[in-house]
């Protein structure tokens, strides 16, 4: 009994260390990929308080079952065109972990779209150069002969002051 | 038996406070003519178990300096030893230089130990019987040991230590003794397992332990100490301990031969490296190293509940559970004949949840007394150093507040109380000429008032100088020159930022804090303080603050589509904005005439950068709020309901917002923010200029 439990653990382990699970979601005709462990839920868009003297791209603050959080519009933080918010406009509340704890925030997308495994060999890094938005991206990865970009968490979810 | 003992740590510091804290009791409430033996046992009882926690621990730089405190307690204790003035004052340093060691182990910083050094001395000195309250403060470095002892002292020991086989069971670890002795002797020493007694595998019982050790002690130590290595297994074990120079002669002969006998033997020269059964407490002692590796910022708080509160919550949480099964049940097969039992379902539910949250937040309440119990040595030490004769009184320590809120007014009563004693009560003789006892009374006091806890010190010594405060004040450029001022805003410059006293001043209190920051601490924690003072009779300062922190008396305002919360506190009161009351002064700054008063206006719309619509000035209310003693008036657009509110922290996932204390989730399940007015007043005066010219576009 032990041992076949021993043995199962083993291939769960193997298997997890080749492939990450991604979320994606579509924004500006691009298609966007987060770590799904990070994910905590997937939300509608309702309005949220705004904050005095925040960035633009911080949309205000939400309540997440008594937790006071942050909404960020990902558009602005990459400073693309900022659309009308419609019905597949979704909150993608997401946690991280940081020096200090854990930091939950919420990103604001057009659409999700699908989740993936992603084998960790076929994760292309970028050199955007220049582009300043380069920091907030983990890497490349080709899904279906499509690109995904995936991002970087612990850079976009940084608040500067 | 490979505990991570650090997780044990926190119990250890906490419990070692507390007993620090009821020496530090003890010794302040003896008798130093009539010792009470039941006060003295419990000061000897706190040593006790420092000492022994934190040898269990490996603190041996605690243990060894508590040890010595012990062994003058228990001359004490004993009878054999009268206690007097020079002895109180001793053992009283003794506590601070434990509580600092602790607090600096409990950091994670090495401890320095030469405040502990030259105490030891001093406590080796009188146990030697020499009367130290001759020598003063310079201190000869101490014999090796007493007399009596050196006699005997050889240049090392042999110990022969067989413990019984249920040894472990009752927590005793030799590997731990063995680092104690090792220590000791400065890694001197040579243990030798003896294997005689282990019997074959398939017997073995794990929990038993089958070996023996002799030990040699290669370092002059003392007796004393070897017997206090051994002192919790004494009664588990079998010791002999000889003199080295007599092995040879005696022991040899008897214990040796049943060495000998034994069959594999193990020789290793440090105690670490034990035979197997021992090494995992090998992995103890480096998990405590690692552990204590991650500095300061571990030290999380913890609060001890008292066993009723506990109780009361689990009837609440059973009541909640029937209510909610009652519900439940209910909702199953409703119609419309049932909405009677519906509503009284609600209202049960309702009456449960605030009873629920009422205890918890009692969770959070502790007795004041720990704060006040501060206070008798702080009387007792500045009393001294300024000749002046006190009696401390305190009363109400039972009354409850937050426990951070406690945490953080202490600071602010010592200074005050310092001040009582400083600058309020005179030198005994020109007491005496003004008509008053010698001794000089200070009050302490606290009870509950409408919701607030009000903390009052009291003392009866000269007053506050109105004239010389007024003349200061003068000097100093924060009041008009001839200006008249009523007592009350007399009173109050002392809490002025720029109220320098300097040479009302003593080197005690010159330390940097100022009545104003006492004043910003009591604020920051939403309360106030006055002062009322005569002449010659006495001053009394009245502090009065929320009972937690959690929870806040809010104002909700309207401004434009959102919603803020004022803090009640600080609004002094709020009236529709007539603009014929609005005046521009010298282009810069909007103030708002306010019956004798003018009281600069801010827009908050303007300080937040919110976008209104049909913002009409004319349909505005200004909220007047005070903040370090000034007044500001905020427009805002309406005023909504007061209800109170629980804080949330904005920082958690966010960061600090200027002008915002933290956010709360109102009854629709939305956000509001709440004001830190402070904050935004002093956003809105640096902002005036650029304020003053969009107003007027506008």
């Amino acid at each position: 009994m032990s041992l076949a439990e021993e043995t199962t653990d083993e291939v769960v382990t193997e298997e997890e260390l080749v492939t990450e699970q991604y979320l994606t979601f579509i924004m500006a005709g691009e298609e966007y990929g987060v770590d799904i462990l990070a994910v905590q839920e997937i939300r509608g868009w309702e309005s949220a308080t705004k904050v005095p003297n925040s960035p633009s791209h911080i949309k205000g603050v939400l309540n997440l079952r008594g937790t006071i959080v942050p909404i960020m519009d990902l558009r602005e933080r990459f400073q693309l065109e900022s659309i009308e918010y419609g019905a597949s406009t979704v909150v993608v509340i997401l946690k991280i972990s940081t020096g200090k704890g854990s930091r939950t925030m919420g990103i604001i997308v057009d659409a999700i779209s699908d989740v993936y495994d992603v084998p960790f060999d076929n994760i292309r890094s970028t050199d955007l150069g220049e582009n300043m938005n380069s920091r907030f991206i983990k890497g490349l990865v080709t899904v279906n002969k499509h690109m995904v970009i995936l991002l970087e968490l612990k850079t976009l979810l940084t608040i500067e002051d | 038996m490979s505990i991570d003992l650090s997780q044990f740590h926190q119990v250890f510091y906490e419990e070692s406070y507390e007993g620090l804290d009821a020496m530090e009791q003890g010794l302040l409430d003896m008798d130093m003519d009539e010792p009470d033996d039941e006060v003295i046992n419990t000061i000897f009882r706190a040593a006790h178990s420092i000492k022994g926690g934190s040898g269990t621990f490996g603190f041996s730089q605690v243990a060894d300096f508590t040890h010595v405190v012990e062994t003058l307690l228990d001359e004490v204790r004993s009878g054999d030893r009268a206690i007097n003035k020079s002895i109180m004052d001793l053992l009283l340093s003794s506590v601070d230089c434990i509580r600092s060691l602790l607090q600096e182990l409990q950091a994670g910083d090495d401890p320095d130990l030469s405040s502990a050094k030259q105490l030891k001395a001093q406590f080796e000195a009188v146990l030697k019987g020499e009367d130290i309250s001759a020598g003063g403060g310079d201190q000869t470095p101490p014999p090796q040991a007493p007399p009596e002892i050196s006699n005997d002292q050889p240049g090392g020991w042999r110990i022969r230590f067989v413990p019984e086989v249920q040894m472990l069971q009752t927590g005793n670890e030799p590997a731990r003794m063995f680092r104690q002795l090792n220590e000791l002797c400065h890694g001197n020493m040579q243990v030798t397992a003896s294997l005689a007694t282990l019997p074959i595998f398939t017997s073995i019982n794990p929990e038993f332990c089958y070996l023996s050790w002799d030990i040699i002690v290669n370092e002059a130590v003392e007796r004393s100490e070897i017997d206090e290595v051994f002192e919790w297994v004494i009664d588990d074990a079998e010791i002999h301990i000889t003199p080295l120079n007599e092995v040879h002669a005696e022991a040899v002969a008897t214990e040796e031969q049943s060495v000998q006998t034994s069959a594999p033997e193990a020789v290793i020269e440090a105690p670490q490296e034990l035979v197997p059964v021992v090494t995992e407490s090998k992995d103890v002692s480096q998990a405590e190293t690692k552990k204590a590796a991650p500095k300061a910022s571990q030290e999380n708080s913890s609060i001890r509940v008292s066993i009723d509160k506990v109780d009361s919550l689990i009837n609440m949480v059973g009541e909640l559970v029937i209510t909610q099964s009652m519900l439940g049940q209910l909702g199953q097969n409703f119609d419309i004949t049932r909405v009677q039992r519906l509503q009284e379902g609600l209202a049960q539910l309702e009456h449960n949840t605030r009873e629920l949250q009422e205890s918890v937040m009692k969770i959070r309440m502790m007795p004041i007394s720990f704060v006040f119990s501060r206070f008798p040595r702080l009387v007792r030490d500045v009393s001294q150093s300024l000749n002046k004769k006190i009696n401390l009184v305190m009363s109400g320590e039972n009354t409850e507040l937050d426990k951070t809120v406690m945490e953080k007014i202490g600071d602010p009563m010592v200074h005050l109380i310092r001040n009582s004693i400083d600058h309020g009560i005179e030198i005994p003789e020109v007491r005496v000429a003004a008509g008053k006892s010698e001794t000089g009374t200070v009050v302490l006091n606290a009870f509950h008032q409408s919701g607030n806890i009000v903390i009052e010190i009291k003392d009866d010594g000269a007053g506050l100088n109105t004239d010389r405060i007024l003349q200061k004040a003068m000097e100093n450029g924060l009041v008009a020159e001839g200006a008249t001022l009523s007592q009350e805003q007399i009173f109050d410059l002392i809490f002025q930022p720029g109220f320098s006293t300097a040479d009302v001043v003593s080197d005690l209190s010159g330390r940097g804090v100022g009545m104003d920051v006492v004043r910003r601490n009591i604020a920051s924690l939403n309360g106030s303080i006055e002062v009322s003072s005569e002449r010659n009779k006495g001053s009394r300062f009245i502090i009065r603050l929320p009972l937690t922190l959690a929870i806040l008396d809010g104002q909700l305002v309207r401004v434009g589509n959102h919603i803020y919360i004022f803090p009640l506190v600080s609004i002094v009161e709020s009236i529709q904005l007539d603009e014929r009351t609005v005046n521009n002064v010298g282009g810069h700054s909007d103030v708002l005439q306010l019956r004798d008063e003018y009281v600069p206006i801010m827009q908050l719309h303007e300080i937040f950068d919110i976008d209104i619509e049909n913002h009409k000035d004319s349909e505005s209310i200004v909220v007047v709020v005070e903040t370090d003693g000034e007044k500001v008036g905020v427009v805002v657009d309406e005023l909504l309901g007061q209800q109170q509110v629980v804080i949330k922290s904005l920082e958690e996932n966010y960061k600090k917002v200027d002008g915002i204390s933290g956010a709360t989730i109102l009854g629709d399940g939305t956000v509001a923010l709440i004001i830190d007015v402070s904050g935004m007043s002093k956003m809105g005066s640096s902002n005036f200029k650029k304020l003053d010219s969009s107003h007027k576009a506008a």
